[in-house]
């Protein structure tokens, strides 16, 4: 007995002691102002709290936004919407998901993330729920599931993209590539890189990897990459290793060119990192906040009003999902009483004829579910990101 | 190729100088203390508060680490480990790694898990020539064997340091002899975490990203470095760190880039079968 009160009295020191300088994340729980009029249940998981975080609070405010302007506009189609959070992790999705049917969800944005929407999109197809992501970007979302489309880029073609604009803009002819080995998402990309990077002519120097327990020294990848006299520096990876290798590059004095894909998203927020080494780098994503047409200006200004920071492009996606469903729901003439089943099938059959105008690009339409959209290249320049 | 190496000698510094406080614990209390590791990012989390919260320069940063990580190493001998000096070394090993996810679990609560990136504590390079040295490496070295002269010293001419000597030799002896074992121990898990706080700063000084997993991995390595070298041997604990540092970054250069951890972790495997007491390690005779 008297260990025991020992052992929770050490516990209960070590966390006092640590206490002092806490910086807790701000979470925020998500509910929608159901009106009289009926309503369609729009429902999605994502990473509200934890380390990807950043990602699914996004789509949740991104959302909202559209939905707050749908409902405002009075027509037939209103919207009532409902985020739960998934903490990234495929087990609690399910979780979630199986919540949002209790609540009666009707059509879905599925998951933020790509593992959890893979793991997700399984029941949608099981269950007949239409559903289409705002940002789960890999393949297996989608592949095998007639019903569950993506809004955002396949992983592979992002590395077929970014391939293109490099050799379309003349970046850079001596590439270097560093992508992380064990994750679906930075290989996929990568694969499709190589492929492409060969039919247009870039030579690529030098090919390092990382895994995520070697993802917190980059100096031997980086050194590699100097002495193969690389002008442009590719890193399919999400920001958090993208940070550390621009540190570490600064750090050795090594200044090439940085081309990062969508998980280089989010660089500028990490706490105490010098923004300045970020000045310059290069991200294909299909958002830019600084468009000047007035859907964008609108869209950035209500985001920034409410939110009190600018929309990355997981909230114009978001937004763009809600805004195509809209779009659907309103040609298909459906109704909220209309069961999901019911849903799946027009959903399917407007998704895969239609043509949608979003922010995150004009004419979309989809094949197999995945989109057909162009990407934008965008620069960070000043802390912001600027279309290139 | 040359940087390479002296990113892994600096590398191997920050190993050995975390291999230290393995390797003074094990000597003295005969435990592993895999919470060691746990210490290093806690010490890495106090710079970086103390220097980006409060705005103290690094150098006073790195002092309120080692203050912090100093305490915090105490009260985890006094609390988790004292009670346990007589029970079974499995049930001390399993302590060990309780305490450890405790202080993991603690740092998310507090800090949460999103990235920070952290001050250097120098920055810039020297250049010779063709070769880039960071100052950073420079510093690592140089601190290691620094700290490695001064424990030699302190366990070699000090009073406290030869009672340390000998409670790793016989501790029943060495308190019939009237040595406070207690004090002892509890000495040698205050120095091994402030060293703790000094590789934390120095590690994140070099790769400043921190997460509440920070020094979970670069613990193992330095187990590995310390059972390399010798556990219970302080110049086993510098030679075990730097090979595994060298070796490590060489491995990550080279054509087998992908299985670099596997070969460090190789290394320890051959290095138990054909010399199981380590480089430097002194073969012991099991008493009867």
């Amino acid at each position: 007995m008297k260990k025991l009160f020992s052992m929770l009295m050490a516990g209960a020191m070590m966390v006092g002691l640590l206490a002092g300088c806490g910086n807790t994340p701000a979470t925020s729980t998500s509910s929608s102002t159901p009106d009289t009029v009926a309503a369609f249940k729009i429902g999605g998981t994502g990473p509200l709290t934890g380390g990807a975080a950043i990602y699914g609070n996004a789509v949740k405010n991104g959302a909202q936004i559209a939905v707050d302007e749908i409902n405002a506009l009075g027509t037939a189609v209103q919207f009532e919407l409902n985020m739960q959070d998934d903490e990234h992790d495929a087990e609690k999705a399910v979780n979630a998901y199986n919540n949002l049917m209790d609540w009666g969800m009707q059509v879905s944005l599925v998951a933020v993330t790509s593992k959890p929407g893979e793991a997700i999109s399984v029941y949608h197809n099981d269950d007949r729920v239409f559903g289409l992501t705002p940002s789960g970007s890999a393949p297996a979302v989608v592949e095998g599931k007639d019903n569950v489309y993506q809004l955002c880029f396949s992983d592979p073609n992002q590395g077929t993209a970014s391939a293109n604009y490099i050799a379309d803009q003349g970046l850079a002819t001596k590439v270097a590539v560093i992508y992380k080995n064990d994750d679906v998402y930075s290989k996929g990309i990568y694969d499709t890189f190589m492929a492409q990077a060969k039919v247009r002519g870039l030579e690529v120097v030098s090919e390092t990897t990382f895994t995520t327990a070697t993802e917190n020294d980059f100096n031997v990848q980086l050194t590699e990459a100097k002495n193969a006299g690389a002008e442009l520096l590719f890193l399919p990876m999400y920001y958090t290793p993208a940070s550390l290798i621009l540190t570490q590059a600064d750090a050795m004095g090594y200044e090439p060119k940085f081309f990062g894909v969508d998980g280089m998203d989010g660089i500028l927020t990490i706490e105490n990192f010098n923004t300045e080494l970020a000045e310059g780098v290069m991200l294909l994503t299909p958002f830019n906040a600084d468009a000047t047409d007035e859907k964008t200006a609108s869209f950035v200004a209500k985001y920034q009003a409410q939110f009190g920071e600018i929309p990355n492009q997981f909230a114009a996606d978001a937004y763009d999902c809600v805004y195509a469903y809209y779009q659907a729901l309103t040609n298909a003439n459906a109704t909220p009483d209309m069961s999901a089943e019911t849903l799946c099938g027009l959903m399917m059959e407007q998704f895969s004829t239609m043509s949608f105008d979003g922010l995150t690009g004009e004419g979309m339409t989809w094949t197999n579910g995945m989109v057909d959209k162009a990407p934008k290249g965008m620069i960070i320049e000043n802390g912001a990101y600027v279309g290139m | 190729m040359i940087e390479n190496l002296i990113s892994g000698i600096s590398l191997g510094s920050v190993y050995a100088i975390i291999a230290l406080g393995y390797t003074m614990v094990y000597g003295i209390a005969k435990m592993l203390n895999f919470a060691h590791g746990d210490v290093i990012m806690v010490g890495g989390y106090m710079s970086f508060c103390g220097t980006v919260y409060l705005g103290l320069n690094p150098w006073l940063g790195l002092l309120v680490a080692m203050g912090v990580c100093t305490v915090l190493g105490m009260t985890i001998e006094r609390f988790a480990y004292k009670p346990l000096r007589s029970a079974p070394s499995l049930a001390v090993l399993i302590t060990a790694i309780g305490v450890s996810y405790l202080l993991q679990n603690a740092a998310q609560l507090i800090w949460s898990p999103n990235p920070k990136s952290f001050t250097p504590i120098v920055t810039g390079n020297i250049k010779l020539g063709d070769v880039v040295l960071p100052k950073v490496a420079l510093l690592t070295v140089g601190s290691c064997i620094a700290i490695m002269v001064a424990l030699t010293l302190f366990t070699n001419k000090t009073k406290l340091g030869t009672a340390m000597r000998a409670v790793s030799e016989d501790k029943g002896a060495a308190q019939l002899m009237g040595i406070n074992v207690n004090v002892t121990i509890s000495t040698a898990f205050a120095i091994g975490s402030a060293l703790a706080a000094v590789a934390g700063v120095l590690m994140l000084s070099a790769q400043p990203s921190l997460v509440p997993t920070t020094g979970s991995l670069p613990g193992i390595k330095a187990f590995t470095a310390a059972v390399l070298g010798g556990i219970g041997s302080i110049p086993g604990a510098l030679l075990g760190g730097i090979l595994l540092g060298v070796l490590e970054n060489l491995s990550k250069a080279s054509a087998v880039s992908q299985i670099s951890d596997a070969i460090v972790f190789g290394v320890l495997i051959l290095m138990l079968m054909v010399k199981p007491s380590g480089l430097l390690g002194k073969s012991i005779r099991e008493k009867v």
